[in-house]
């Protein structure tokens, strides 16, 4: 009995230890289960996913509010890589670290990791077929046209001024037809827009300086 | 090796797609057909038309897609084949994850930044430059084998534009009418 009762303080701290421990594993494993949800069942895109994704942690979850989610789309929006996974990423991040991220990543591409593969696997036996065939050449100036309306929409949101324009035509005339890399167009827009912004900034400290 | 130029390939896609999946799509094509001839632009925009049927964001599908024909074209084993799209669609990913994380400790500073912003509005017409330029690449003879493919192309243009129509039922009828058009009955 003595011995029981000096015992007591260690295994409850054990005992709380090992139940933080389990709803860590509990908190992942719902992590993974939402944004695997999230992954198999939006078809369409990132932006098609972030409704889902938004209705899942905030609405139904509560883990973080709306405001945060809105601030947070707009960075993962703006930085490089495709919006769906940075999204994740960050939802991850907020949510547990590194680790967090790396749980809510995979989930959220696993299952179309998954079912790719399987279509890719099945799909070059039957390419050959004379349905498929016919289906596809049907299918292919459609999937141009998807490539091509964004352009336009996105010029419209963007509200294209002369120069901007102008930039746009440019650089689809320098990838188009003299095959310049796109990563080097991005790279020199981005260098010459950093220098042009540092100028204005210096030649306006002269302004105030005066 | 080809898993390691794969990685090499998509990471540098991954770093450098600003603006979404038709950005990334872009990039793709250009190494993938244009830089590398690895696939035929046709195969690339079934690529694409699948991708963009199945679940999941457009750039990853793509990813996976091309990760695994690139070996498949050069002969190598089905195994090769899906080590290819793993490598490629971990490789895509991989930036964001460097680049996300770098973010989220300094989130409030980047936010607020003139320099940030003004790069952004000069960004975004390039990316508007680098989609079209895919779209007009795309534009071929492999895609475009007759003027019927030109209607068909203006038809779901039109409908994109001013419908908003859901891509996945514009494929799909794209689809029925190849059926009905090019099949010898």
């Amino acid at each position: 009995m003595t011995k029981d009762n000096t015992e007591v303080p260690v295994e409850t701290s054990e005992a709380k230890k090992k139940a933080d421990r389990k709803a860590d594993r509990q908190f992942y494993w719902d992590l993974f289960r939402t944004f695997s949800k999230i992954g198999a069942f939006t078809i369409g895109g990132g932006m098609a996913m972030i409704p889902l994704i938004q209705k899942e942690v905030v609405d139904k979850k509560h883990w973080i509010n709306n405001e945060d989610f809105m601030d947070m789309l707009a960075i993962s929006q703006s930085a490089p890589g495709l919006l769906a996974v940075n999204f994740s990423i960050f939802l991850g991040y907020k949510f547990k670290g590194v680790k967090g991220s790396i749980v809510a990543t995979i989930a959220s591409t696993l299952p179309s990791f998954l079912i790719i593969l399987l279509i890719a696997m099945f799909f070059t036996g039957y390419q050959n077929n004379k349905v498929v065939s016919a289906i596809f050449k049907g299918i292919r100036p459609v999937v141009v046209s998807l490539i091509a309306v964004p352009v336009f929409t996105m010029a419209v949101q963007s509200r294209l001024n002369v120069w901007t324009g102008l930039l746009a035509a440019g650089v689809a005339c320098l990838i188009a037809f003299l095959k310049v890399s796109p990563i080097y167009i991005l790279l020199t827009v981005a260098v010459l827009a950093i220098a042009y912004s540092k100028y204005k900034e210096n030649k306006e400290k002269k302004e105030d300086s005066k | 090796m080809i898993f390691l130029q794969l990685f090499y390939v998509f990471f540098l896609i991954g770093l450098f797609t600003i603006g979404g999946g038709y950005a990334m799509l872009s990039l793709i094509q250009n190494e993938v057909v244009t830089t590398h001839a690895w696939m035929t632009s046709q195969q690339f925009t079934d690529i694409v038309a699948i991708s963009q049927m199945t679940p999941g964001p457009i750039g990853i599908n793509t990813a996976t897609y091309v990760g695994y024909t690139v070996p498949l074209n050069l002969g190598y084993s089905k195994l090769m084949c899906v080590l290819g799209s793993f490598s490629s669609t971990l490789a895509v990913m991989l930036p964001s994850f460097i680049i996300m994380l770098v973010i989220c400790k300094m989130y409030e500073k980047i936010k607020g930044d003139g320099t940030f912003k003004s790069v952004m509005t000069w960004i975004r017409p390039t990316v508007i430059g680098l989609i079209a330029a895919a779209a007009i690449l795309l534009m071929d003879k492999e895609n475009f084998i007759d003027w019927k493919s030109w209607v068909l192309f203006a038809a779901a243009f039109i409908i994109g534009l001013w419908k908003k129509a859901n891509p996945i039922l514009i494929i799909l009828a794209g689809g029925v009418a190849g059926f009905f058009l090019y099949y010898p009955l």
